[in-house]
């Protein structure tokens, strides 16, 4: 019979002829997606609802979300006054990107398995997940407490995650790096600060400045939310009061607008910048 | 279990009426011509006509336009003018779910094998027989036992059975080279096409997989068309060469008669390097 | 150009780079009203603060089941959130990823909304969601979706882009339909990274979720800013310690899980 020669090393069951055998992968992607979908079935049945008269919760979110994005006007605040307010909101951003950065130089290099020993890289790695498993505002508060609600709190708070995020990204890059370049430089009697400075930073820099702007993106929109949540000023502090104090949507509609035009325009040179440097 | 294997049945027919097959017309390409920008023509006004079980090679330098002449065959990529008659019918002016169908009996084979890489080999295999199937039978991926017997037949005869079940990306070159080709008999086709198939594959995989596609246009009737950068294999191999320049043909003969000046002039300024290598 | 002066150039070039950064720095800190020395001195402050402070006492222990089911509530909301985003997301990704894009209009309108949706400030989700459903975790839930939604599409959609070219060319040659294409080319290919993101949202909502209940008077945010007014700072340490816990837990999980299926 030719077919029982054909099947010889196929695995048929009840009389089907198995495409793949399970393997570790295949059965863990399933466990997973079964567990996720029956948490997801069931977890709503967990939550409580204080009472939701959906119908006209439903009505007034539409309405709301027409008075906000289709009727924009101001009327506590001036259009110049929400320019600046989106500027502040820029410089906060940038502070904490840039200190962040700074910092994170540091901490990476002492991260990267290429450049430092492993305790230390371990021990730094430990060390910003517990910084980054901390929410921001949470931070931002914390830190209120000492400083006083204002810039000081904010900026420091929000470098924390930002250090987190860029040692992480920065020692990957450094990682990347062809290890015998730092060898024949290591060979040739180079220093390690020359090492970092001649053959990792220069290597290095086009996915520096990248994940830096993407993180400085990244910042702006968690400095809106700084402002609305923890009182940081800008142009979330903006936000919060017209709607929380004012319950003006009118407003709310159009500081979302000028908001959102200033992080697009961010998240396209972003792309830009990862396009342009990162095919060299 | 079933009795014949489906893919056996266009073997019966070659050798029962083989001298009218032979010159039967399976594909037939007039006046084709492909241009991106309205500009600068890619492929000029190609003609070009394949008999049943043929094995035809294009040849020619790189950026001659061997692999968007392939692909404007089965319409992958989409002739600005010109008629593509295949099996009978003219498939420039078919809906896309016409085309699909018509593709069914187009194989294709790539130079970087194009397969899904967390697949199995035999999952792999088996994509070839979607153009028979609904979309929902597809994806639930549920086959007859005959396709999976005929999938199985098929890696049998290019040696690849003792790997049904491994991942493709665990496969060497040459290996996933027979996978794909064996997704592309899997669709039962009437013609298929080659792009480069051995240009990423060392000497000894270039030979079995070229060793393959003869033995398939010989023993299966299946129109054969390869683009290639070796005159040397295409030599070897065709029945039929096909000199690609600029989008022109300027060769379309059998391999005796290509002579020192034709490959000259199909390849120009690139014919030095190709001798003295 | 010769090769010194190519040099100097370089230098001259990072020089101006830097002074310009610097000023920058020095412009922003003074439109902010950001004193560097003052931000410097309160960080050993802080962690003085922090390791005196922060510690849960006995008092606090008593709040800790109201903490653990407002922390069950947070974790319920980023998951189911995440899920749903995600699910949603797929379908947005491909139709705006290159490859698997069906005709240019979609693609460029979906992309566009993922952008609209993924830079609006989730506040401004929040606040005005609060407005119609009220302290409520459908308005966390609405407002994570959303958020979650925008930033999934861009991830799945470079995904994409990334990995599978080939795999979409060769089923399209074979005559399968987009369907065909996408479930058996793409998912294939691009599930193990698209479940990695999946985990990483679940990671970032739990600290999302914290904010947006901060706002909205839901889940653990709701109980930070109930204590922090409170001045009890022994709950705040709870609440930022059990926090800490789950998203480590979350981030070690998906780590092991990652590692299996990649």
């Amino acid at each position: 019979m030719e077919h029982t020669a054909l099947l010889q090393g196929i695995h048929v069951k009840n009389g089907k002829i198995k495409t793949r055998t399970l393997t570790k992968a295949t059965i863990t992607v399933r466990a997973v997606i079964i567990f996720l979908t029956i948490f997801t079935l069931i977890g709503p049945f967990l939550l409580k609802y204080s009472t939701i008269d959906w119908p006209t919760a439903i009505f007034y979110t539409f309405d709301n979300l027409k008075m906000m994005f289709l009727q924009p006007a101001f009327n506590q605040i001036t259009f110049g006054t929400a320019i600046t307010q989106i500027v502040i909101t820029l410089a906060l951003a940038f502070l904490a990107t840039i200190l962040g950065a700074f910092v994170s130089f540091f901490l990476a290099i002492s991260t990267a398995k290429n450049l430092a020993p492993a305790s230390l890289s371990n021990a730094i790695i430990a060390f910003n997940s517990v910084i980054r498993a901390v929410p921001t505002v949470l931070w931002v508060l914390i830190f209120a407490i000492v400083a006083g609600l204002g810039a000081v709190a904010a900026v420091l708070g929000m470098m924390l995650h930002t250090m987190a995020y860029l040692t992480k990204a920065y020692a990957e890059s450094f990682e990347e790096i062809e290890e015998g370049a730092i060898e024949a430089l290591r060979a040739s009697g180079a220093s390690w600060w020359h090492i970092i400075f001649h053959c990792v930073l220069p290597q290095s820099a086009s996915y520096l400045v990248s994940w830096t702007f993407l993180r400085f993106e990244t910042n702006y929109g968690v400095a809106i939310a700084m402002g609305a949540a923890a009182a940081a000023g800008g142009i979330g502090f903006e936000l919060f009061m017209s709607s929380s104090f004012y319950y003006d949507l009118h407003e709310v509609g159009m500081i979302t607008y000028c908001a959102l035009i200033v992080a697009i325009v961010l998240e396209v040179i972003a792309l830009q910048i990862k396009k342009r440097l990162m095919t060299q | 279990m079933m009795s014949t294997i489906t893919l056996d049945r266009p073997t019966e027919q070659v050798t029962s009426k083989e001298a009218s097959i032979a010159a039967q017309t399976v594909l037939e390409l007039r006046n084709i011509e492909k241009s991106y920008d309205m500009k600068t023509l890619i492929i000029k006004d190609i003609d070009l006509q394949l008999k049943q079980g043929e094995f035809v090679s294009i040849i020619g330098p790189s950026g001659a336009g061997k692999s968007t002449l392939l692909r404007c065959i089965n319409r992958m990529i989409e002739p600005s003018s010109g008629d593509i008659i295949f099996d009978g019918t003219n498939i420039t002016q078919l809906s896309k779910s016409a085309l699909r169908k018509q593709r069914t009996k187009i194989g294709m084979v790539f130079q970087h094998y194009n397969l899904v890489s967390r697949l199995t080999v035999f999952e792999n295999v088996l994509h070839g027989r979607f153009g028979y199937k609904s979309t929902l039978q597809g994806i639930l991926g549920l086959y007859t036992e005959e396709e999976k017997m005929l999938a199985l037949s098929i890696l049998e005869k290019l040696g690849m059975k003792d790997h049904v079940y491994k991942r493709c990306d665990q496969l060497s070159g040459g290996q996933k080279q027979r996978v794909g080709i064996a997704r592309a008999l899997v669709q039962q086709p009437k013609l298929l096409l080659c792009d480069e198939p051995i240009a990423s594959l060392d000497p000894n995989s270039s030979k079995v997989i070229m060793d393959h596609l003869k033995e398939i246009s010989q023993s299966m009737g299946i129109t054969v068309l390869v683009n290639l950068h070796q005159v040397d294999v295409a030599l070897k191999y065709s029945d039929r060469i096909i000199g690609l320049n600029r989008g022109s043909k300027l060769f379309d003969d059998l391999p005796k008669r290509l002579s020192q000046m034709d490959i000259r002039n199909i390849y120009g300024a690139e014919v030095d390097e190709l001798i003295f290598e | 150009m010769t090769t010194t002066n190519f040099l100097r150039m370089k230098k001259w070039k990072m020089t101006g780079i830097i002074i310009l950064l610097l000023a920058i720095t020095y412009g922003s800190s003074m439109i902010t009203d950001f004193d560097v020395m003052k931000g410097i001195k309160s960080i050993p402050g802080t962690i003085a603060w922090i390791a005196t402070n922060l510690i849960p006492d006995a008092a606090a222990m008593e709040n800790l089941p109201k903490v653990l089911s407002r922390l069950w509530e947070t974790i319920i909301l980023s998951v189911i959130a995440s899920t749903t985003a995600a699910v949603c997301a797929f379908f947005f990704a491909i139709f705006g990823s290159k490859t698997t894009q069906i005709n240019r209009i979609l693609a460029f309108s979906t992309r566009l909304i993922a952008s609209v949706f993924r830079n609006i400030p989730v506040v401004a989700w929040a606040l005005v969601l609060v407005i119609s459903f009220g302290h409520n975790v459908v308005t966390g839930y609405f407002a994570l979706f959303i958020s979650t939604f925008g930033t999934l599409v861009r991830m799945f959609m470079e995904t994409i882009d990334e990995a599978s070219a080939d795999g979409v060319e060769a089923l399209n040659a074979t005559g399968a339909t987009y369907f065909q294409m996408v479930f058996k080319g793409v998912l294939p290919d691009t599930m193990p990274q698209m479940l990695s993101w999946l985990f990483y949202m679940i990671e970032t909502n739990i600290r999302s979720a914290t904010l947006i209940g901060l706002l909205t008077g839901t889940g653990i945010g709701y109980l930070f800013d109930l204590h922090y007014k409170r001045l009890d700072y022994g709950t705040l340490g709870l609440i930022t310690l059990s926090i800490i816990v789950v998203v480590i837990a979350i981030e070690f999980t998906s780590n092991k899980v990652r590692r299996m299926i990649l």
